[in-house]
């Protein structure tokens, strides 16, 4: 504890990105971390079945290894002053041929560490429940090779030194979790998830791509140091372009409106999956991005206003949908989603959020975790019954899982001294400071911020009282199969006890060592400024907030009887059940313009074959209709098009030549 | 006027080509004077030694180069120089490869070639031919001739032997392209085309060679370099001729609007010809535009500038769209060819150093994919009950549905299809994406950061119809393909025929040559075992793609040391 006491020192660290510090060897065992899970992955997939038996303490190990060096580095760091906390570690030049080179290195910060520590020790938690939770899996070990290939490409994701090597683990992780989410790819409905996850990324990468585009056009680099060093003599519109570039990035990764919708399908996969990577760490990564580029937003205001705009819209988004669901596992990703738009709000409040929204990340990490967990287990004893409306009571069937589930219960809704307190409080805090100029942005974001602890209060309580208090509402013979509710092997609950004492205690524990100063060498510090309305008064409102939000979930879901079927419910009740509309805006939106365009170009081709020209939309079909006219299968028209190209080109080079 | 003066010679340089053209020549004494029953053994051997042993001279000359910044062989009609080497070995290596896949044969002895490509489709004497299991050799020294003239055309500087080149390479591919086994009148059809469009755009070619010459009265590419850099008011002729040359080379390399022939061609070729067709064809065709454009042409860039933006804008687009409405594996991957032959064009608009270097490495790269992707389509066959009644191979299963669900039947087939795949879209860690990033950041660098955007879009739209073969081979099971065929965005299987290929698709189809295509409902998909030369081949490829994309330098450091073209 002395030395974590020593990280509360005064430190001082410019406002903006710090100059990064002389050589400390030990960083380069930062390599390490990436090292030991990937060789573990390659060993499991390449061994194939010969590694059955023994594969997945590897998974274990291998997990538990990084977390291992994770430790050292930062009894190695916290051993240094603070303004040399910051090192990049050079691996070697990955493309190098004249203008064009690209170095491969890994930054290891206090920003960095932190989400090494949570992934790995996160991770190793979910891999040993996995052990028990997947052990009547024929196909165990490459569920493990596939985790441990997440926590690598995780890591690479968060230690990359530069955009590029970001972009390399921003794909892994989206493999990974693509691999994953499809893991029971038997079933059709798990396939198409994947599929939606995938998809949904792939739109987030080219606001990445073309994020890095503008960048290496701009700066003529990608690494860190050179674009943060450089982001002063940049006009503020390309900051602009790029922040929003980097914001479509983080939201399609981050499940942020309105890229949120494949959260709730990535919930087809096995629920540690949920748990790691759909709670935990992977959709926390668009937060990262954003904290990680602070820098750039820092020059670009409107930008970062965008990015609160839309952690704020998520924010009560998740919860409002949060509300209606009844399969356990997408009220709780209707919740992440929520939470995660807390902590993108935060990042868009600039320097004085972005340390509470890693704050919020970390215990989040911890107490959704455990819930997911806990939502893990309690499937296991229900044979994998999702519906709450089946469940109830079983508090006093399954005494670990209740205690570890409440834990997380009381973190989230921010009750004191529960970690969740301590983070999201701190959260509604700085949404309430006043920016000049602009004072109704105090008002908007805070009041949203507020609103969103009541219901989060609301659903979350509806969650744990239609799960663990009230009637049995389970399936009987009459109705199929009749169920034993149960507790879980030790292997499951030993890491739900251990992410339960993270959410009581967490909050407390980093408050009390100065995680905020910790993390000033990466983010900046910010000068303390005053909420618009009193500290204790918004301690106050939230605390009332989160009060009837209980109640009204008591008095609903605890004391009176659950329907097992659904009730019709009102308007709103019933559009939150399906996201809010969001399928039906995507698929008019996206999917079916973009059918109607390839069923069109289908039928426009028959229409030409057939020689009959039937009413389409000029539009669609024109661009489509124009290349398969052209490609009629005639060599004489193939040459008259070629002949037509050299005379345009020709009328083209002259007509620019005046 | 003066008399013809003897050029010097030096010898040493053209080793390379001379290896790869004398072995072609000896193959075709191979065939007259060789027992037919040794044939295919001695040319199989031969072909491989040329090949081979053109790439060890290229390494023995490699050093020299370097240190020397090249040699002008023939009196300015050959230059052997740093991008000729890196050219004429990629051509070298790939042509290798494909020699493998060329000559590797399924169970039966049956290999992708027409034992009597003379005969008319569903002959007597064609039925005589396979009955006699007569076997197609002449495929060997016309592959070389087709390599050898490959070779010399990225390394001219003389648009006389330029045009001699690009006959030597096309007109043993015409051939080629004729002479499949199965589908007999698409590959006729194919061949017909190819030849017909390659003599008339060889017409205007030649025509542009003429009004160049008139302009500068020179063949030299320096000397009408030369002449570019004093107007002398003839600049009409300038801008026509070097238009209508670039014509020609964009029919090469398969440009919008000059790619047409491209998906009838590489639908109805051979599959291992197309293959050979897709990689070698396109980094000779690239070199000798190079060339012409940095060597010949620098003098009016400015005005280049516009066709060169103009055709790799079109080519992007025009690949990408159409490829995401194809339903057949060799149409799709020739729109992606285009699609290809666009980025690579944004490179060559870079017009600088960095741009020479990542054109000659996306060469390489797209080249490995190419020949895998195109070796791996050539074992995935239909099977069906054959005339005796027991279970035979048939033809290439190349309608898409067919590939449904082959990620779980041949694991290893559909994961190394995928690697190959993920390159031609680009992902990092393979040499696709390194090659993108590669002539990407060569045309910001050179100030089209535009073309580079509409690159970097078409790149993610063309992903999504390579990752719709992938989420087919692993995610659709045959039956739900079977299913799902006549609506959304796989197309209806009778768009194949009607596709692009008016009539003479449907009439292989009707035909009882191609059984392969009349049967498709009793036809499952297999894989074909060969005799592991395509193993070897896919297997070199997809080694290539992963190391190209994950430890690119060497190779890029390689090709940047070297990257000087010679006058």
């Amino acid at each position: 504890m002395h030395t974590l006491i020593s990280l509360t020192a005064p430190a001082v660290v410019p406002a903006v990105e710090p100059a990064v510090a002389a050589d400390w060897p030990g960083a380069d065992a930062a390599v390490l971390l990436v090292a030991l899970p990937l060789l573990s992955a390659a060993v499991l997939l390449l061994l194939g079945r010969r590694s059955d038996r023994w594969g997945h303490w590897l998974g274990v190990l291998a997990s538990a290894g990084s977390f291992v060096v994770g430790l050292l580095l930062l009894l190695g760091m916290l051993g240094l002053p603070a303004e040399q906390r910051v090192h990049d570690v050079h691996l070697g030049t990955w493309l190098d041929a004249g203008a064009l080179s690209i170095d491969a290195g890994l930054r290891v910060d206090p920003l960095s560490l932190t989400f090494v520590l949570l992934v790995t020790f996160v991770g190793t938690l979910i891999h040993v429940y996995s052990v028990a939770y997947m052990e009547h899996d024929a196909a165990r070990r490459r569920f493990f090779a596939y985790l441990n290939l997440f926590v690598a490409a995780m890591l690479l994701l968060v230690l990359a030194d530069s955009y590029v090597l970001l972009f390399v683990g921003w794909e892994g992780v989206g493999l990974a979790s693509y691999l994953l989410i499809g893991f029971w790819n038997h079933h059709t409905p798990y396939a198409v998830a994947a599929k939606k996850a995938f998809v949904a990324n792939r739109v987030g990468d080219v606001g990445l791509l073309v994020a890095m585009g503008l960048m290496f056009a701009t700066f003529g680099s990608l690494d860190f140091s050179t674009v943060h060093a450089n982001v002063a003599q940049t006009s503020e519109s390309t900051l602009t372009l790029i922040g929003i570039a980097l914001l479509v990035a983080a939201c399609g990764k981050s499940a942020q409106f309105p890229l949120q919708s494949w959260l709730g399908d990535a919930m087809a996969g096995p629920t540690p999956v949920s748990a790691l990577i759909h709670a935990a760490t992977m959709v926390t990564a668009g937060v990262y991005l954003i904290v990680r580029s602070g820098v750039i937003y820092a020059g670009a205001p409107t930008a970062q206003l965008v990015v609160a705009i839309i952690g704020a819209i998520t924010l009560l988004f998740g919860a409002v949908v949060g509300c209606a669901k009844d399969d356990i596992k997408k009220a709780l990703a209707a919740s992440t989603m929520s939470q995660i738009g807390y902590m993108v709000l935060a990042a868009g409040l600039g320097p004085i959020g972005y340390a509470f929204a890693i704050f919020h990340l970390v215990t989040h990490g911890f107490f959704k975790a455990g819930m997911f967990l806990g939502a893990g287990s309690v499937m296991h004893g229900m044979d994998d019954q999702v519906d709450m409306r089946r469940f109830g009571g079983l508090g006093r069937y399954m005494k670990i899982t209740y205690f570890t589930f409440m834990a997380g219960w009381l973190a989230i809704l921010g009750i004191p001294p529960f970690a969740g307190f301590f983070s999201k409080d701190k959260i509604i805090e700085a949404a309430f400071v006043p920016v000049d100029g602009q004072p109704w942005r105090a008002w908007v974001f805070g009041t949203v911020a507020l609103l969103g602890a009541g219901i989060t209060a609301f659903y979350m309580s509806r969650l744990f009282f239609m799960t663990f208090e009230g009637q049995k509402r389970w399936s009987t013979t009459r109705e199929g199969k009749e169920q034993h509710p149960h507790e879980s092997p030790a292997l499951m609950w030993v890491p739900m006890a251990v992410l339960a004492v993270g959410s009581v205690a967490l909050g407390w524990v980093l408050q009390a060592v100065g995680f905020v100063t910790w993390l000033e060498p990466s983010v900046g510090h910010a000068e303390h400024e005053e909420p618009v309305l009193g500290v204790p008064v918004l301690i106050g409102l939230t605390l009332i907030a989160v009060a009837l939000g209980l109640a009204l979930a008591w008095r609903r879901y605890a004391v009176s009887t659950v329907p097992v079927v659904p009730p019709v419910g009102t308007v709103l009740t019933r559009a939150a059940r399906v996201d809010l509309y969001q399928d039906a805006v995507n698929d008019a939106v996206l999917v079916e313009p973009g059918q109607y365009l390839t069923r069109s170009l289908v039928y426009g081709d028959k229409a030409v074959v057939d020689g009959a020209v039937t009413g389409l939309a000029r539009v669609t079909v024109g661009i489509g209709d124009l290349v398969r006219r052209a490609q009629n299968g005639f060599a004489r028209s193939y040459a008259a098009v070629m002949v037509v190209g050299v005379v345009v080109l020709a009328v083209v080079v002259l007509a620019v030549r005046g | 006027m003066s008399g013809f003066t003897v050029p010097e010679i030096a010898w040493g340089p053209m080793v390379p080509v001379m290896v790869v053209l004398l072995t072609a020549v000896v193959g075709v004494l191979v065939e007259a004077f060789v027992p037919a029953a040794h044939r295919r053994a001695v040319q199989l051997t031969l072909t491989l030694a040329a090949l081979a042993g053109s790439i060890v001279a290229i390494a023995a000359l490699w050093s020299d180069t370097e240190r020397t910044g090249g040699t002008d062989v023939l009196g300015g009609s050959l230059v052997v120089d740093g991008p000729t080497l890196v050219l004429q070995a990629t051509i070298a290596l790939l042509a290798l490869l494909s020699t493998l896949v060329v000559a590797d044969r399924v169970t039966g002895g049956e290999d992708a070639f027409a034992p009597a490509a003379a005969a008319v489709p569903g002959s007597d004497y064609e039925e005589l031919a396979r009955r006699r299991g007569l076997r197609q050799t002449e495929v060997f020294p016309l592959l070389l001739f087709a390599t050898g003239g490959m070779m010399v055309f990225p390394a001219t500087t003389d648009l006389l032997t330029l045009f001699v080149a690009l006959e030597v390479l096309s007109l043993p591919l015409y051939l080629l392209s004729g002479m499949a086994r199965r589908r007999r009148l698409l590959s006729q059809e194919a061949s017909m085309k190819y030849f017909l469009l390659g003599a008339f755009v060889s017409a205007i070619m030649l025509f542009g060679i003429g009004l160049l010459y008139g302009y500068s009265g020179s063949l030299r590419f320096a000397d009408i370099a030369a002449a570019t850099a004093t107007p002398n008011g003839m600049e009409g002729l300038l801008v026509v001729g070097a238009l209508m040359l670039l014509a020609g080379l964009f029919f090469k390399v398969g440009a919008v609007p000059f790619h047409m022939w491209t998906p009838d061609v590489y639908q109805g070729a051979p599959t291992p010809v197309t293959g050979f067709m897709a990689a070698c064809t396109k980094v000779a065709a690239f070199g000798a535009l190079l060339r012409v454009v940095y060597g010949m042409l620098p003098g009016m860039a400015w005005d280049l500038d516009v066709v060169l933006w103009v055709v790799a804008i079109l080519t992007m687009v025009v690949g990408t769209v159409a490829a995401l409405v194809q339903t057949d594996v060799k149409r799709l991957l020739a729109y992606s060819s285009i699609a290809h032959a666009g980025f690579v064009l944004t490179g060559v608009v870079a017009l600088d150093d960095a741009g020479l270097t990542a054109v000659l490495f996306y060469l390489l790269a797209y080249g490995a994919a190419t020949v895998g992707a195109f070796g791996l389509v050539s074992l995935v066959r239909e099977q069906g009950p054959g005339e005796d009644g027991t279970t035979t191979l048939l033809g290439e299963a190349t309608r898409l549905p067919q590939w449904a669900g082959l990620g779980r039947t041949h694991p290893v087939v559909a994961v190394t299809f995928t690697l190959f795949l993920l390159s031609f879209a680009g992902i990092p860690l393979t040499a696709g994406f390194v090659g993108k990033f590669a002539v990407f950041s060569a045309a910001v660098e050179g100030g089209a950061w535009q073309l580079a955007l509409v690159g970097v879009l078409a790149s993610a739209a063309a992903a999504f119809f390579y990752v719709r073969i992938i989420v087919l081979m692993f995610f659709t099971s045959p039956h739900d393909a079977a299913d799902d065929a006549p609506a959304g965005p796989t197309p209806a299987v009778g768009a194949v025929a009607s596709d692009d290929v008016a009539d003479g698709g449907t009439q292989a189809a009707a035909t009882g040559v191609a059984v392969a295509t009349s049967a498709p409902e009793r036809a499952t998909t297999t894989v074909a075992a060969g005799e592991g030369l395509t193993v070897v081949a896919v297997a070199v490829c997809a080694v290539l793609t992963v190391l190209l994309g994950v430890a690119p330098s060497p190779v890029l450091d390689a090709i940047a040391s070297v990257a000087v073209l010679l006058p």
